[in-house]
């Protein structure tokens, strides 16, 4: 075969990434294969995998992972630029923006659950707020918002307790 | 019980935020409570202010002729107006405070209300 001229190196941390992305794909497909009474009530089990990463390597880490899921999750999934392709990408973007801030708070206090929640809540505000910019240009869209905040509260709670079980147990050897 | 040990005192801090927030947005969201009255116009002028609980018709008489509307529990709607467009007839059932279906032509409109004075900007 002949040798390539150009050259991919890749690092023990592009391995990881992709290893954490390809679990948070998975979780992804798990959640859209859970039937919900009512479009945009998931319970988002891929940020289990997030907050995972961000305890254990970092906001960094975390991003990388989040916009793979994305990315590779809209095109599993089939909705890749499609609306639902922006309102997810807009409702990580901004739970990110606000794990990077909250990651601040003292741990003695705060562990994985506040996190998941606040992300939770930032999840769905970023999303209603492209909703109603974007593709509903209604304030009718806002009706939901109850019930949206309070899905976020149950399953942010939710993902939260499972990431603080996971991060719990000793941190698995390095994958290869 | 080892699933409450993995909650640290801030997360019920938190937990209890995101209650309140979820509690304090319902009546900001869903304010002006139940759709209990329908208000029908004719001119600008009230013609009739109706209780949803009762199920009745309305004929208002208007420039073009007459509207048709029907009140029933909980709901009410405009069931034929003379009007070239049929905007009103095709609103449909109106249902929440705030509400309301306007057959300009013929001047004739009927409007939903709740307990509390919901504003067009937030309703529309």
């Amino acid at each position: 075969m002949t040798p390539s001229v150009t050259e991919l190196r890749v690092t023990a941390e592009d391995r990881r990434v992709a290893w954490l992305a390809t679990a948070a794909v998975g979780l992804s497909l798990v959640d859209a294969a859970i039937p919900s009474p009512l479009p945009g009530v998931k319970p988002g089990l891929a940020n289990i995998v997030t907050l995972v990463v961000l305890a254990r390597y970092g906001w960094g880490t975390a991003v990388w992972v989040s916009g793979l899921r994305v990315l590779a999750g809209s095109l599993l999934l089939g909705y890749f630029l499609a609306p639902g392709f922006f309102l997810s990408l807009t409702g990580t973007t901004l739970s990110l923006l606000t794990l990077g801030l909250a990651r601040y708070l003292p741990q003695r206090w705060f562990g994985p659950v506040s996190l998941s929640i606040l992300a939770a809540f930032a999840h769905i505000g970023g999303q209603l707020l492209l909703a109603r910019l974007w593709l509903i240009p209604h304030d009718g869209v806002f009706l939901l918002t109850p019930v949206f905040a309070g899905a976020a509260l149950v399953f942010g709670t939710i993902n939260g307790l499972i990431a603080a079980k996971l991060l719990a147990e000793p941190a698995p050897p390095e994958v290869r | 019980m080892h699933w409450l040990s993995l909650l640290r005192p801030g997360d019920w801090l938190i937990m209890l935020l995101g209650a309140l927030a979820v509690g304090g947005s319902i009546p900001l969201f869903w304010q002006g409570g139940m759709a209990e009255r329908a208000i029908i116009r004719q001119e600008g002028r009230i013609f009739a202010e109706v209780d949803l609980r009762s199920r009745k018709q309305f004929e208002v008489a208007g420039p073009l002729g007459t509207t048709l509307i029907a009140i029933e529990p909980g709901r009410a709607r405009v069931i034929s107006d003379p009007g070239p467009r049929q905007y009103c007839v095709k609103q449909g059932w109106l249902m929440r405070p705030g509400e309301i279906a306007i057959c300009a032509p013929n001047r004739v409109s009927v409007q939903i209300a709740g307990r509390t004075k919901v504003y067009d900007s937030i309703s529309y």
